[in-house]
Protein backbone atom coordinates (compact mmCIF):
# COMPACT_ATOMS: atom_id res chain seq x y z
CA UNK A 1 0.00 0.00 0.00
CA UNK A 2 1.11 3.37 -0.69
CA UNK A 3 2.95 5.71 1.77
CA UNK A 4 0.77 8.28 3.18
CA UNK A 5 2.41 11.79 3.97
CA UNK A 6 -0.23 12.34 6.48
CA UNK A 7 -0.25 15.94 6.43
CA UNK A 8 -1.03 15.97 2.71
CA UNK A 9 2.10 18.07 1.68
CA UNK A 10 2.97 18.04 -1.77
CA UNK A 11 6.73 17.05 -2.38
CA UNK A 12 8.56 20.05 -3.19
CA UNK A 13 11.68 18.31 -3.58
CA UNK A 14 13.30 14.96 -3.34
CA UNK A 15 13.49 15.33 0.34
CA UNK A 16 10.49 15.56 1.75
CA UNK A 17 9.45 15.92 5.94
CA UNK A 18 6.68 13.70 6.40
CA UNK A 19 6.62 14.97 10.27
CA UNK A 20 5.76 18.61 9.04
CA UNK A 21 2.88 21.36 10.09
CA UNK A 22 -0.30 21.03 8.16
CA UNK A 23 -0.26 22.50 4.80
CA UNK A 24 -0.38 25.68 6.33
CA UNK A 25 2.43 27.35 4.69
CA UNK A 26 1.34 25.79 1.13
CA UNK A 27 -2.28 27.83 1.05
CA UNK A 28 -1.23 31.29 2.31
CA UNK A 29 -2.65 33.02 -0.43
CA UNK A 30 -6.15 31.45 0.44
CA UNK A 31 -5.59 31.73 3.83
CA UNK A 32 -7.50 35.43 4.64
CA UNK A 33 -10.55 34.21 2.64
CA UNK A 34 -10.48 30.76 4.78
CA UNK A 35 -9.62 32.10 8.11
CA UNK A 36 -13.00 33.66 8.78
CA UNK A 37 -14.52 29.97 7.66
CA UNK A 38 -12.38 28.22 9.61
CA UNK A 39 -12.59 30.32 12.83
CA UNK A 40 -16.84 30.10 12.16
CA UNK A 41 -16.08 26.02 11.63
CA UNK A 42 -14.21 25.81 14.72
CA UNK A 43 -16.74 27.41 17.18
CA UNK A 44 -19.51 25.32 15.91
CA UNK A 45 -17.64 21.92 15.83
CA UNK A 46 -16.56 22.21 19.78
CA UNK A 47 -19.84 21.38 21.13
CA UNK A 48 -21.50 19.02 18.45
CA UNK A 49 -18.56 17.63 16.37
CA UNK A 50 -18.83 13.68 17.45
CA UNK A 51 -22.28 13.27 18.23
CA UNK A 52 -22.76 15.08 14.49
CA UNK A 53 -20.47 12.47 13.30
CA UNK A 54 -22.14 9.46 15.08
CA UNK A 55 -25.86 10.31 14.22
CA UNK A 56 -24.60 10.37 10.38
CA UNK A 57 -25.93 7.27 9.34
CA UNK A 58 -26.82 5.73 6.34
CA UNK A 59 -28.33 2.92 4.32
CA UNK A 60 -26.30 1.82 1.96
CA UNK A 61 -27.69 2.49 -2.29
CA UNK A 62 -26.25 1.47 -5.50
CA UNK B 1 -19.75 14.94 -28.86
CA UNK B 2 -20.88 12.11 -26.94
CA UNK B 3 -24.76 11.50 -24.86
CA UNK B 4 -23.70 11.29 -21.00
CA UNK B 5 -25.55 11.55 -18.02
CA UNK B 6 -25.40 12.01 -14.06
CA UNK B 7 -27.08 10.51 -11.52
CA UNK B 8 -26.61 11.46 -7.98
CA UNK B 9 -27.88 9.22 -4.46
CA UNK B 10 -28.04 11.79 -2.05
CA UNK B 11 -27.31 11.25 1.56
CA UNK B 12 -30.66 12.21 3.61
CA UNK B 13 -31.17 12.99 7.48
CA UNK B 14 -33.35 14.45 9.78
CA UNK B 15 -31.16 16.71 12.14
CA UNK B 16 -33.57 16.71 14.78
CA UNK B 17 -34.14 13.00 14.86
CA UNK B 18 -31.52 10.96 13.39
CA UNK B 19 -33.00 7.66 13.80
CA UNK B 20 -35.79 9.36 11.20
CA UNK B 21 -36.62 6.27 8.36
CA UNK B 22 -34.81 7.57 5.31
CA UNK B 23 -37.00 5.30 3.16
CA UNK B 24 -39.94 7.25 4.29
CA UNK B 25 -37.91 10.39 4.63
CA UNK B 26 -36.63 9.71 0.58
CA UNK B 27 -40.64 9.05 -0.51
CA UNK B 28 -41.63 12.27 1.47
CA UNK B 29 -39.04 14.03 -0.50
CA UNK B 30 -40.07 13.24 -3.76
CA UNK B 31 -43.43 14.08 -2.72
CA UNK B 32 -43.04 17.22 -1.84
CA UNK B 33 -40.86 17.51 -5.19
CA UNK B 34 -44.07 16.68 -6.91
CA UNK B 35 -45.60 19.48 -5.20
CA UNK B 36 -43.00 21.45 -5.61
CA UNK B 37 -43.38 21.00 -9.51
CA UNK B 38 -47.05 21.31 -9.68
CA UNK B 39 -48.70 20.43 -12.76
CA UNK B 40 -45.71 20.24 -14.40
CA UNK B 41 -44.44 16.57 -13.65
CA UNK B 42 -45.50 12.88 -14.37
CA UNK B 43 -44.72 9.27 -12.97
CA UNK B 44 -42.61 7.24 -14.25
CA UNK B 45 -43.20 4.85 -16.86
CA UNK B 46 -41.93 0.92 -16.11
CA UNK B 47 -43.18 -0.48 -19.04
CA UNK B 48 -39.18 -0.52 -20.97
CA UNK B 49 -36.29 -1.33 -18.26
CA UNK B 50 -34.48 -4.07 -18.14
CA UNK B 51 -31.60 -3.98 -15.82
CA UNK B 52 -31.05 -7.48 -16.03
CA UNK B 53 -29.23 -7.87 -19.00
CA UNK B 54 -25.42 -7.86 -18.70
CA UNK B 55 -23.35 -6.26 -21.27
CA UNK B 56 -21.38 -9.40 -21.70
CA UNK B 57 -24.42 -10.76 -23.52
CA UNK B 58 -26.58 -13.23 -21.14
CA UNK B 59 -28.93 -12.13 -19.00
CA UNK B 60 -30.31 -13.32 -15.48
CA UNK B 61 -33.75 -15.22 -15.43
CA UNK B 62 -36.32 -11.92 -14.59
CA UNK B 63 -38.29 -13.38 -11.08
CA UNK B 64 -42.12 -13.83 -11.57
CA UNK B 65 -44.23 -12.66 -15.16
CA UNK B 66 -42.81 -9.69 -16.89
CA UNK B 67 -46.66 -8.39 -17.48
CA UNK B 68 -45.31 -5.77 -20.20
CA UNK B 69 -48.15 -3.64 -21.48
CA UNK B 70 -46.67 -3.28 -24.78
CA UNK B 71 -49.51 -5.03 -27.07
CA UNK B 72 -49.13 -5.87 -30.44
CA UNK B 73 -51.45 -3.19 -31.94
CA UNK B 74 -50.37 -1.49 -35.24
CA UNK B 75 -47.71 1.14 -35.38
CA UNK B 76 -48.92 4.12 -36.57
CA UNK B 77 -47.28 5.76 -39.64
CA UNK B 78 -43.60 5.61 -39.47
CA UNK B 79 -43.56 9.80 -40.42
CA UNK B 80 -45.46 10.51 -37.32
CA UNK B 81 -43.04 8.74 -35.38
CA UNK B 82 -42.49 5.07 -33.92
CA UNK B 83 -46.30 5.16 -31.85
CA UNK B 84 -47.62 2.13 -29.99
CA UNK B 85 -50.67 1.59 -28.55
CA UNK B 86 -50.77 -0.02 -24.75
CA UNK B 87 -53.60 -1.14 -22.75
CA UNK B 88 -54.79 0.65 -19.98
CA UNK B 89 -54.88 -1.80 -16.89
CA UNK B 90 -57.32 0.17 -14.52
CA UNK B 91 -55.93 2.55 -11.80
CA UNK B 92 -52.41 2.30 -11.69
CA UNK B 93 -50.92 4.72 -9.63
CA UNK B 94 -47.19 5.14 -7.98
CA UNK B 95 -49.27 5.31 -4.89
CA UNK B 96 -45.75 5.91 -2.55
CA UNK B 97 -45.47 8.63 -4.98
CA UNK B 98 -41.77 7.38 -5.51
CA UNK B 99 -41.19 8.98 -9.19
CA UNK B 100 -41.33 12.74 -10.09
CA UNK B 101 -40.46 13.07 -14.32
CA UNK B 102 -39.49 16.82 -14.61
CA UNK B 103 -39.60 19.46 -16.67
CA UNK B 104 -35.96 19.49 -17.28
CA UNK B 105 -36.02 15.92 -18.38
CA UNK B 106 -34.69 14.71 -15.04
CA UNK B 107 -36.24 11.73 -13.05
CA UNK B 108 -36.70 12.39 -9.27
CA UNK B 109 -37.15 9.61 -6.86
CA UNK B 110 -36.49 7.22 -4.31
CA UNK B 111 -33.33 4.16 -5.16
CA UNK B 112 -32.85 2.14 -2.19
CA UNK B 113 -33.15 4.42 1.22
CA UNK B 114 -31.97 7.49 -0.57
CA UNK B 115 -33.53 10.21 -2.97
CA UNK B 116 -32.04 10.22 -6.36
CA UNK B 117 -31.50 12.65 -9.30
CA UNK B 118 -30.94 11.32 -12.55
CA UNK B 119 -30.37 13.86 -14.60
CA UNK B 120 -31.45 14.41 -18.43
CA UNK B 121 -29.16 13.29 -21.36
CA UNK B 122 -26.89 15.78 -22.26
CA UNK B 123 -23.91 15.89 -24.92
CA UNK B 124 -21.06 18.18 -23.57
CA UNK B 125 -19.33 17.67 -20.46
CA UNK B 126 -20.26 21.73 -19.24
CA UNK B 127 -23.81 20.78 -19.71
CA UNK B 128 -23.48 17.74 -17.79
CA UNK B 129 -22.09 20.14 -15.04
CA UNK B 130 -25.26 22.52 -15.80
CA UNK B 131 -27.67 19.68 -15.03
CA UNK B 132 -26.12 18.05 -12.47
CA UNK B 133 -26.06 21.46 -10.39
CA UNK B 134 -29.84 22.10 -11.56
CA UNK B 135 -30.19 18.25 -9.77
CA UNK B 136 -29.07 19.89 -6.31
CA UNK B 137 -30.98 22.78 -6.66
CA UNK B 138 -34.18 20.87 -7.60
CA UNK B 139 -33.51 18.47 -4.71
CA UNK B 140 -32.83 21.47 -2.46
CA UNK B 141 -36.04 23.10 -3.54
CA UNK B 142 -37.88 19.70 -2.70
CA UNK B 143 -36.16 19.75 0.89
CA UNK B 144 -37.76 23.46 1.44
CA UNK B 145 -41.24 22.41 0.60
CA UNK B 146 -40.39 19.14 2.55
CA UNK B 147 -40.00 20.96 5.60
CA UNK B 148 -43.23 23.30 5.08
CA UNK B 149 -45.41 20.06 4.35
CA UNK B 150 -44.12 17.49 6.77
CA UNK B 151 -43.18 20.35 9.70
CA UNK B 152 -39.56 19.19 10.11
CA UNK B 153 -36.39 19.24 8.75
CA UNK B 154 -34.41 17.11 6.37
CA UNK B 155 -31.01 17.72 5.24
CA UNK B 156 -29.32 16.25 1.52
CA UNK B 157 -25.57 15.42 1.54
CA UNK B 158 -24.06 14.74 -1.78
CA UNK B 159 -21.19 12.57 -0.80
CA UNK B 160 -20.84 8.94 -0.60
CA UNK B 161 -19.92 7.37 2.46
CA UNK B 162 -21.51 7.39 5.84
CA UNK B 163 -18.17 6.41 7.57
CA UNK B 164 -20.16 3.44 9.24
CA UNK B 165 -19.53 1.44 5.97
CA UNK B 166 -22.20 2.53 3.88
CA UNK B 167 -22.17 3.35 0.21
CA UNK B 168 -24.28 4.56 -1.96
CA UNK B 169 -23.70 5.77 -5.43
CA UNK B 170 -22.99 8.88 -8.06
CA UNK B 171 -23.31 7.27 -11.51
CA UNK B 172 -22.38 8.35 -14.83
CA UNK B 173 -23.72 7.00 -18.15
CA UNK B 174 -21.81 7.39 -21.87
CA UNK B 175 -23.60 6.26 -24.58
CA UNK B 176 -21.04 4.03 -26.90
CA UNK B 177 -21.57 2.26 -30.04
CA UNK B 178 -22.93 -1.20 -30.10
CA UNK B 179 -20.06 -2.33 -32.45
CA UNK B 180 -17.30 -1.53 -29.22
CA UNK B 181 -16.54 -4.61 -27.82
CA UNK B 182 -17.38 -4.76 -24.22
CA UNK B 183 -14.07 -6.27 -23.25
CA UNK B 184 -11.97 -4.36 -25.14
CA UNK B 185 -14.30 -1.48 -23.69
CA UNK B 186 -13.94 -2.61 -20.07
CA UNK B 187 -10.03 -3.32 -20.69
CA UNK B 188 -8.76 -0.35 -21.98
CA UNK B 189 -10.95 2.10 -19.50
CA UNK B 190 -9.86 0.78 -16.55
CA UNK B 191 -6.67 2.55 -16.20
CA UNK B 192 -8.35 5.91 -16.67
CA UNK B 193 -11.29 4.72 -14.06
CA UNK B 194 -8.92 3.61 -11.86
CA UNK B 195 -6.46 7.00 -11.96
CA UNK B 196 -8.73 9.92 -13.02
CA UNK B 197 -9.50 10.01 -9.21
CA UNK B 198 -6.33 13.01 -9.26
CA UNK B 199 -8.77 15.13 -10.02
CA UNK B 200 -12.36 13.29 -9.51
CA UNK B 201 -12.16 12.79 -6.31
CA UNK B 202 -13.69 13.97 -3.12
CA UNK B 203 -11.58 13.74 -0.74
CA UNK B 204 -12.35 11.67 2.21
CA UNK B 205 -11.54 11.52 5.82
CA UNK B 206 -10.65 7.99 7.12
CA UNK B 207 -9.37 4.94 5.57
CA UNK B 208 -11.29 1.77 5.25
CA UNK B 209 -14.99 0.68 4.86
CA UNK B 210 -15.64 1.91 8.06
CA UNK B 211 -13.07 4.69 7.89
CA UNK B 212 -11.18 2.67 10.68
CA UNK B 213 -7.81 3.91 9.76
CA UNK B 214 -7.25 7.25 10.25
CA UNK B 215 -5.64 9.18 7.62
CA UNK B 216 -6.93 11.22 4.50
CA UNK B 217 -8.12 10.01 0.96
CA UNK B 218 -8.36 11.24 -2.38
CA UNK B 219 -11.80 9.33 -3.21
CA UNK B 220 -14.92 8.58 -0.94
CA UNK B 221 -15.66 5.29 -3.24
CA UNK B 222 -12.08 3.74 -3.74
CA UNK B 223 -12.80 1.71 -0.57
CA UNK B 224 -15.46 -0.02 -2.24
CA UNK B 225 -14.34 -1.16 -5.29
CA UNK B 226 -13.96 -4.70 -4.99
CA UNK B 227 -13.76 -6.37 -8.25
CA UNK B 228 -12.83 -5.37 -12.11
CA UNK B 229 -15.24 -6.29 -13.82
CA UNK B 230 -19.31 -6.96 -12.85
CA UNK B 231 -23.10 -6.57 -12.76
CA UNK B 232 -23.79 -5.97 -9.20
CA UNK B 233 -24.12 -2.06 -7.96
CA UNK B 234 -24.31 -2.72 -4.33
CA UNK B 235 -22.16 -5.60 -3.14
CA UNK B 236 -18.41 -5.90 -4.66
CA UNK B 237 -19.17 -3.28 -6.49
CA UNK B 238 -17.25 -3.41 -9.52
CA UNK B 239 -14.59 -0.85 -11.63
CA UNK B 240 -16.48 -1.29 -14.54
CA UNK B 241 -20.03 -2.50 -14.46
CA UNK B 242 -21.97 -4.74 -16.72
CA UNK B 243 -25.22 -3.62 -16.64
CA UNK B 244 -26.77 -3.41 -20.47
CA UNK B 245 -30.10 -1.07 -19.95
CA UNK B 246 -29.11 1.24 -23.08
CA UNK B 247 -32.66 2.96 -22.66
CA UNK B 248 -31.94 3.06 -26.59
CA UNK B 249 -31.92 0.78 -29.74
CA UNK B 250 -30.16 -2.02 -28.53
CA UNK B 251 -28.26 -3.00 -31.68
CA UNK B 252 -26.90 0.86 -32.19
CA UNK B 253 -25.78 1.65 -28.68
CA UNK B 254 -24.45 0.42 -24.94
CA UNK B 255 -25.26 2.38 -22.27
CA UNK B 256 -22.11 2.36 -20.00
CA UNK B 257 -23.14 2.64 -16.34
CA UNK B 258 -19.77 4.30 -14.66
CA UNK B 259 -19.83 3.32 -10.76
CA UNK B 260 -16.61 4.35 -9.43
CA UNK B 261 -17.64 8.10 -9.26
CA UNK B 262 -17.54 10.00 -6.64
CA UNK B 263 -20.53 13.05 -6.35
CA UNK B 264 -18.34 16.06 -6.72
CA UNK B 265 -19.43 19.98 -5.48
CA UNK B 266 -16.40 21.29 -7.96
CA UNK B 267 -17.71 22.23 -11.23
CA UNK B 268 -14.01 21.51 -12.62
CA UNK B 269 -14.30 17.65 -10.80
CA UNK B 270 -17.93 17.16 -12.73
CA UNK B 271 -16.50 18.41 -15.90
CA UNK B 272 -13.40 16.59 -15.77
CA UNK B 273 -14.65 13.14 -14.71
CA UNK B 274 -17.23 13.90 -17.85
CA UNK B 275 -15.18 14.81 -20.22
CA UNK B 276 -12.14 12.98 -20.28
CA UNK B 277 -14.32 9.90 -19.49
CA UNK B 278 -15.86 10.42 -22.82
CA UNK B 279 -12.96 11.48 -24.88
CA UNK B 280 -11.03 8.08 -23.56
CA UNK B 281 -14.59 6.15 -24.96
CA UNK B 282 -14.02 7.69 -28.33
CA UNK B 283 -10.49 6.37 -28.40
CA UNK B 284 -11.62 3.47 -27.45
CA UNK B 285 -14.64 3.25 -29.99
CA UNK B 286 -11.69 4.18 -32.65
CA UNK B 287 -9.59 0.89 -31.63
CA UNK B 288 -6.68 2.67 -30.29
CA UNK B 289 -4.06 0.09 -29.52
CA UNK B 290 -2.02 2.63 -27.74
CA UNK B 291 -4.50 2.59 -24.68
CA UNK B 292 -3.19 -1.21 -24.38
CA UNK B 293 0.35 0.12 -22.62
CA UNK B 294 -1.45 1.71 -20.10
CA UNK B 295 -3.31 -1.95 -18.69
CA UNK B 296 -2.88 -2.08 -14.95
CA UNK B 297 -1.24 -5.30 -13.26
CA UNK B 298 -3.38 -5.09 -10.18
CA UNK B 299 -6.43 -2.60 -11.31
CA UNK B 300 -8.50 -3.25 -7.79
CA UNK B 301 -5.79 -3.05 -5.86
CA UNK B 302 -4.35 0.19 -7.55
CA UNK B 303 -7.75 2.36 -7.02
CA UNK B 304 -6.82 2.00 -3.40
CA UNK B 305 -2.82 3.14 -4.25
CA UNK B 306 -4.08 6.21 -6.08
CA UNK B 307 -6.63 6.95 -3.52
CA UNK B 308 -3.95 6.77 -0.32
CA UNK B 309 -1.26 8.57 -2.14
CA UNK B 310 -0.99 12.15 -1.09
CA UNK B 311 1.71 12.26 -3.12
CA UNK B 312 0.56 11.61 -6.67
CA UNK B 313 3.80 9.59 -6.70
CA UNK B 314 2.96 5.98 -5.89
CA UNK B 315 4.20 3.82 -9.20
CA UNK B 316 1.48 1.74 -10.26
CA UNK B 317 2.47 -1.46 -12.16
CA UNK B 318 1.62 -1.69 -16.00
CA UNK B 319 0.94 -5.02 -17.31
CA UNK B 320 4.13 -4.92 -19.42
CA UNK B 321 6.39 -5.77 -16.15
CA UNK B 322 6.90 -1.64 -16.19
CA UNK B 323 5.58 1.10 -13.65
CA UNK B 324 3.84 4.51 -13.62
CA UNK B 325 2.21 6.97 -11.24
CA UNK B 326 -1.26 7.82 -11.76
CA UNK B 327 -0.08 11.40 -13.05
CA UNK B 328 1.80 9.79 -16.05
CA UNK B 329 -0.80 7.43 -16.72
CA UNK B 330 -3.34 9.95 -17.06
CA UNK B 331 -0.99 12.36 -19.33
CA UNK B 332 -0.25 9.20 -21.54
CA UNK B 333 -4.40 9.48 -21.43
CA UNK B 334 -4.42 13.35 -22.50
CA UNK B 335 -2.11 12.47 -25.38
CA UNK B 336 -4.06 9.55 -27.19
CA UNK B 337 -7.17 11.87 -26.67
CA UNK B 338 -5.84 14.89 -28.64
CA UNK B 339 -6.72 12.40 -31.94
CA UNK B 340 -10.33 12.68 -30.99
CA UNK B 341 -11.39 16.10 -30.39
CA UNK B 342 -14.41 16.88 -32.71
CA UNK B 343 -15.69 19.92 -30.94
CA UNK B 344 -14.75 22.94 -29.42
CA UNK B 345 -16.49 21.73 -26.15
CA UNK B 346 -14.22 18.46 -26.08
CA UNK B 347 -10.71 20.49 -27.00
CA UNK B 348 -12.07 22.70 -24.15
CA UNK B 349 -11.85 19.96 -22.14
CA UNK B 350 -8.28 18.87 -23.52
CA UNK B 351 -6.81 22.02 -22.47
CA UNK B 352 -9.01 22.16 -18.84
CA UNK B 353 -6.99 18.20 -18.56
CA UNK B 354 -3.76 19.37 -19.11
CA UNK B 355 -3.45 22.19 -16.94
CA UNK B 356 -4.86 20.68 -13.90
CA UNK B 357 -2.26 17.54 -14.66
CA UNK B 358 0.02 20.27 -14.37
CA UNK B 359 -0.64 22.10 -11.60
CA UNK B 360 -1.33 18.67 -9.45
CA UNK B 361 2.12 17.74 -10.43
CA UNK B 362 3.92 21.14 -9.83
CA UNK B 363 2.14 22.46 -7.02
CA UNK B 364 -0.92 20.55 -5.75
CA UNK B 365 -2.81 23.49 -3.98
CA UNK B 366 -2.80 25.94 -6.80
CA UNK B 367 -5.25 23.36 -8.07
CA UNK B 368 -7.52 23.89 -4.85
CA UNK B 369 -10.00 26.01 -6.41
CA UNK B 370 -10.96 23.09 -9.55
CA UNK B 371 -9.87 19.81 -7.85
CA UNK B 372 -12.22 19.20 -4.99
CA UNK B 373 -10.14 16.87 -2.55
CA UNK B 374 -7.21 19.18 -3.03
CA UNK B 375 -9.72 22.10 -1.61
CA UNK B 376 -10.82 19.43 1.28
CA UNK B 377 -7.28 18.54 2.02
CA UNK B 378 -6.27 22.05 1.96
CA UNK B 379 -9.56 23.30 4.46
CA UNK B 380 -8.86 20.26 6.84
CA UNK B 381 -5.29 20.79 7.06
CA UNK B 382 -5.51 24.92 7.88
CA UNK B 383 -7.89 23.22 10.50
CA UNK B 384 -5.66 20.68 11.85
CA UNK B 385 -3.15 23.83 12.10
CA UNK B 386 -5.03 26.03 13.82
CA UNK B 387 -4.92 23.07 16.99
CA UNK B 388 -0.98 22.79 16.68
CA UNK B 389 -0.10 22.75 20.33
CA UNK B 390 3.20 21.73 22.01
CA UNK B 391 1.65 18.38 22.70
CA UNK B 392 0.39 17.79 19.52
CA UNK B 393 3.13 19.37 16.50
CA UNK B 394 0.80 17.92 14.05
CA UNK B 395 -2.35 19.41 15.20
CA UNK B 396 -5.73 17.92 14.91
CA UNK B 397 -5.36 13.93 14.46
CA UNK B 398 -6.89 13.19 11.37
CA UNK B 399 -9.19 10.40 13.33
CA UNK B 400 -10.51 13.73 15.58
CA UNK B 401 -14.23 13.99 15.59
CA UNK B 402 -14.17 17.71 14.28
CA UNK B 403 -12.46 16.70 11.40
CA UNK B 404 -14.53 13.79 10.15
CA UNK B 405 -17.55 16.57 10.95
CA UNK B 406 -16.52 18.89 8.04
CA UNK B 407 -15.89 15.82 6.04
CA UNK B 408 -19.72 15.17 6.01
CA UNK B 409 -20.74 18.85 6.12
CA UNK B 410 -18.54 19.61 3.59
CA UNK B 411 -20.99 17.76 1.15
CA UNK B 412 -24.32 19.50 2.37
CA UNK B 413 -26.51 21.02 -0.26
CA UNK B 414 -27.22 24.69 0.42
CA UNK B 415 -25.03 25.29 3.25
CA UNK B 416 -22.36 23.23 3.70
CA UNK B 417 -18.41 23.69 3.18
CA UNK B 418 -17.80 23.33 -0.12
CA UNK B 419 -20.41 25.68 -1.07
CA UNK B 420 -19.30 28.44 1.69
CA UNK B 421 -15.70 28.35 0.28
CA UNK B 422 -17.69 28.84 -3.33
CA UNK B 423 -19.10 31.72 -1.98
CA UNK B 424 -15.91 32.93 -0.53
CA UNK B 425 -14.54 32.74 -4.12
CA UNK B 426 -12.35 29.83 -3.45
CA UNK B 427 -13.88 27.48 -5.89
CA UNK B 428 -14.06 27.62 -9.85
CA UNK B 429 -17.69 27.93 -11.37
CA UNK B 430 -17.53 26.47 -14.89
CA UNK B 431 -21.81 26.73 -14.70
CA UNK B 432 -23.37 30.14 -14.57
CA UNK B 433 -26.33 30.73 -11.59
CA UNK B 434 -28.25 31.80 -14.79
CA UNK B 435 -27.05 28.36 -16.45
CA UNK B 436 -28.37 26.50 -13.76
CA UNK B 437 -31.67 28.07 -12.66
CA UNK B 438 -32.50 27.71 -16.51
CA UNK B 439 -31.98 23.95 -15.72
CA UNK B 440 -34.27 23.67 -13.28
CA UNK B 441 -36.96 24.55 -15.39
CA UNK B 442 -35.83 23.71 -18.76
CA UNK B 443 -34.55 20.86 -20.92
CA UNK B 444 -31.26 19.82 -22.59
CA UNK B 445 -32.40 20.82 -26.49
CA UNK B 446 -29.81 19.12 -28.29
CA UNK B 447 -31.33 15.66 -26.62
CA UNK B 448 -34.41 13.77 -26.49
CA UNK B 449 -35.05 14.96 -22.94
CA UNK B 450 -36.25 17.93 -25.04
CA UNK B 451 -39.06 16.01 -25.84
CA UNK B 452 -39.65 14.31 -21.82
CA UNK B 453 -38.98 17.26 -20.29
CA UNK B 454 -41.08 19.63 -23.21
CA UNK B 455 -43.97 17.59 -23.04
CA UNK B 456 -44.32 17.88 -19.65
CA UNK B 457 -43.86 21.44 -19.36
CA UNK B 458 -46.57 22.30 -22.04
CA UNK B 459 -49.15 19.38 -22.05
CA UNK B 460 -49.41 17.61 -18.70
CA UNK B 461 -52.51 17.39 -19.12
CA UNK B 462 -52.39 14.52 -21.86
CA UNK B 463 -48.90 12.84 -20.29
CA UNK B 464 -49.75 9.52 -18.18
CA UNK B 465 -45.92 8.67 -17.67
CA UNK B 466 -42.63 9.14 -19.33
CA UNK B 467 -39.44 6.70 -19.21
CA UNK B 468 -35.90 7.92 -20.78
CA UNK B 469 -36.94 5.88 -23.73
CA UNK B 470 -40.73 6.23 -23.50
CA UNK B 471 -43.80 9.25 -22.89
CA UNK B 472 -46.91 7.50 -22.33
CA UNK B 473 -49.86 9.78 -23.92
CA UNK B 474 -53.77 10.03 -21.93
CA UNK B 475 -55.83 12.01 -24.35
CA UNK B 476 -58.75 11.44 -26.26
CA UNK B 477 -58.44 8.97 -28.98
CA UNK B 478 -60.63 6.85 -31.47
CA UNK B 479 -58.85 3.74 -30.05
CA UNK B 480 -59.26 4.36 -26.61
CA UNK B 481 -55.88 3.31 -25.62
CA UNK B 482 -52.63 5.23 -24.30
CA UNK B 483 -50.19 5.81 -26.74
CA UNK B 484 -46.89 4.93 -26.30
CA UNK B 485 -44.47 7.96 -27.84
CA UNK B 486 -40.83 5.64 -28.59
CA UNK B 487 -37.76 7.62 -28.21
CA UNK B 488 -34.92 4.74 -28.70
CA UNK B 489 -32.57 7.09 -30.66
CA UNK B 490 -31.11 9.40 -27.89
CA UNK B 491 -29.85 12.04 -29.87
CA UNK B 492 -33.13 12.76 -31.63
CA UNK B 493 -34.43 15.90 -30.05
CA UNK B 494 -37.93 15.96 -31.98
CA UNK B 495 -41.01 13.96 -32.80
CA UNK B 496 -43.63 15.24 -34.87
CA UNK B 497 -46.31 14.17 -32.82
CA UNK B 498 -44.87 15.62 -29.89
CA UNK B 499 -43.44 18.64 -31.29
CA UNK B 500 -46.83 19.23 -32.38
CA UNK B 501 -48.09 19.11 -28.88
CA UNK B 502 -45.84 20.97 -26.99
CA UNK B 503 -46.94 23.31 -29.84
CA UNK B 504 -42.96 24.80 -30.24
Amino acid sequence: MAQLNAQGQPYEDETPEPDAPAPAAAAQESGDALDDLLAEIDGSLQVNAEQFVRSFVQKGGQ
Amino acid sequence: MRLVGIETEYGIVDPDEPRANPILMSSRLVAACRAWAGERTTRWDYGGEDPLQDQRGFRRSRMGASADLLTDAPEFDESEGKVTLRRRRGSWEDPAHLNAVLANGARFYVDHAHPEHSGPEVTSAHDAVVWDRAGDAIALAAAARYADEEGSRVELYKNNVDGKGASYGTHENFLVSRGTDFEDLARRLTPHLVTRQVFAGAGRVGLGQFGEEPGFQLSQRADYMEAEVGLETTLRRPIVNTRDEPHATRDKYRRLHVIIGDANLFDVATYLKMGTTALVLSAIEADDERLDALALAHPVEAVQTVSRDLTLRARLEIADGDSASALEIQRALLEICRSYVTDAGEAAVIARWEGVLERLATDLFSAAREVEWVAKLQLLGRMRARHVSPGTPDGLPWDDARLAAMDLQWSRLGDGLATRLAAAGQMERIATEEAVAAAVATAPQDTRARLRGGIVAARPDVVDAAGWSTVVLDRETDHGHLEVIHLDEPMAARHPLLDHLIGG
